[in-house]
């Protein structure tokens, strides 16, 4: 799923500066199973913002909203009869919920409260880890489904380089080489020959907007 | 680091007569780039490439930059040779004067997996390569092993294999090797030597074990020649190359 971090407080009381009226909203899609931007991460920054302005003596009003997802106009419509009443929205869904919703309200000024960090997984309550850089070609069938282009710092697709030191990445003792990964997990299902083949160029396909038809809905939409 | 472009420095070589080795990194350019400047650096008379990844940026005073590694290393010896001998750029247009480039590699046998190594090589060899330089060689028992690995496998038939050396200039640079340069191998005993020459003569005893090591792989079957990297000790090259009796250079057509 998409993992996101909360913007530093700082940046998130300039962006609102100008506003006294403020609609906070939450989504209830991956940001908020990573402990981002979920209902309960709304309260949390909304009791923080007000605190902030209590101490100032500023007066703003900050109200919070949390659709079950950002990402899909039937939630969004829940925002209808209750966007009007601010005159500006912050969003803590991911950079796809927060388009979404300045798209529904033109006219809004519409900013996020995360930064959307990545498509990962949970290591732990509160640790998500990068997994996927949505490349669009994958290619984890014949990497051990180790991704070369997420893990390898040189996002190398013949590796491992020479500069793996001891099972590590040159950048840092802390990261695993993802191409000595690769090797010993093909090793361990006797399937080395896969990555004795030279991979050829990536075609990347993330340079340009994508957008996704499923085969079913092709009629339907061309 | 930020530092003049190789095809830059090496048409100022070739302007001085000598024959550069020009070196592109996959980190700083996509293949539209490369391949330009591969065009670029032969109308030069620029005539040998040595395809690298390159260190990561995060190394030295950029670290926020944005790596491109759009190919990688092995990709970018099989396009260069798609672009001498079928005449053509990676995205199929035809190249009407093809780039006659001696087309050169990394090889990194320190590095683990170490029994990968030579199968990496192969790799190479099937992109490609025309010479393989290797990284710095301080781990003679290692280098040995790689290099029979390699004849076994019939590859050092198919490609020049140059062995790399670097004197040691003192301790301290042999404990940083060994330490903090990442794919190094540096043994104990090396440093243990270096230490045993005594006060003022540790350099002098970096060159003698590099000679002593290029001795060994003037015999040793497979290597075709010694890449001598004299790292911040460039104008000790003649002297180095005099004793290991190397001088004077052959003349090549």
């Amino acid at each position: 799923m998409v993992k996101g971090q909360r913007k530093p407080i700082d940046e998130i009381t300039g962006a609102l500066e100008k506003y006294s009226n403020v609609l906070n909203i939450g989504c209830g899609g991956c940001v908020s199973v990573c402990l981002a931007g979920g209902q309960k991460e709304v309260n949390l920054l909304n009791a923080e913002l007000e605190s902030i302005y209590k101490q100032n003596n500023i007066s703003k009003k900050i109200e919070g909203f949390t659709v079950e997802r950002q990402c899909n106009m039937q939630y969004l419509d829940e925002l209808d009869d209750i966007a009007g009443g601010y005159d500006c929205l912050m969003s803590m869904a991911c950079g796809a919920g927060v388009q979404y919703l300045a798209e529904k309200f033109p006219g809004k000024p519409v900013f996020p409260a995360i930064n959307t960090v990545a498509i990962g997984i949970d290591r732990e309550i509160g640790i998500y880890e990068e997994k996927c850089r949505a490349c669009g070609e994958c290619v984890l069938g014949y990497t051990g489904g180790i991704c070369p282009v997420t893990r390898c710092a040189k996002g190398l697709f013949n590796g491992p380089c020479g500069g793996t030191n001891k099972g590590k990445c040159e950048i840092s003792n802390d990261i695993s080489c993802a191409w000595q990964d690769i090797y010993e997990r093909l090793k361990g299902q006797n399937r080395l020959d896969d990555i004795l083949k030279i991979k050829e160029p990536m075609e990347w396909k993330n340079q340009t907007q994508r957008t996704i038809i499923q085969e079913p809905y092709m009629k339907r939409y061309t | 680091m930020v530092r003049m472009a190789s095809w830059a420095a090496s048409i100022i070589l070739v302007q001085e007569g000598l024959e550069p080795n020009f070196q592109m990194v996959c980190r700083d350019r996509n293949r539209l780039a490369m391949q330009s400047d591969i065009m670029g650096a032969y109308a030069h008379g620029i005539k040998n490439v040595l395809c690298l990844s390159g260190d990561h940026q995060q190394f030295g005073d950029h670290p926020q930059a944005k790596g491109v590694f759009d190919i990688d290393s092995m990709q970018l010896i099989s396009v260069i040779k798609n672009m001498r001998d079928e005449g053509k750029f990676q995205g199929g247009a035809v190249i009407h004067e093809p780039p006659k480039m001696f087309i050169g590699a990394a090889s990194n046998p320190f590095a683990e997996p170490l029994e990968w190594r030579a199968h990496r090589l192969a790799k190479k060899i099937e992109a490609g390569v025309d010479f393989v330089q290797t990284q710095c060689i301080y781990n003679m028992d290692i280098f040995r092993e790689f290099v029979k690995q390699a004849n076994d496998m019939g590859l050092l038939e198919k490609v020049y294999l140059l062995a790399g050396v670097t004197p040691m200039k003192s301790v301290g640079m042999a404990k940083y090797m060994q330490a903090k340069v990442p794919g190094m191998d540096v043994p104990d005993d090396l440093i243990k030597r270096l230490r045993g020459a005594g006060k003022g003569k540790v350099a002098d005893e970096g060159i003698k074990i590099a000679c002593e090591q290029i001795e060994e792989f003037k015999e040793m079957k497979g290597v075709a020649g010694v890449h001598l990297m004299a790292i911040e000790w460039e104008h000790k090259v003649p002297e180095i190359a005099e004793r290991a009796k190397v001088l004077p250079r052959p003349k090549v057509e």
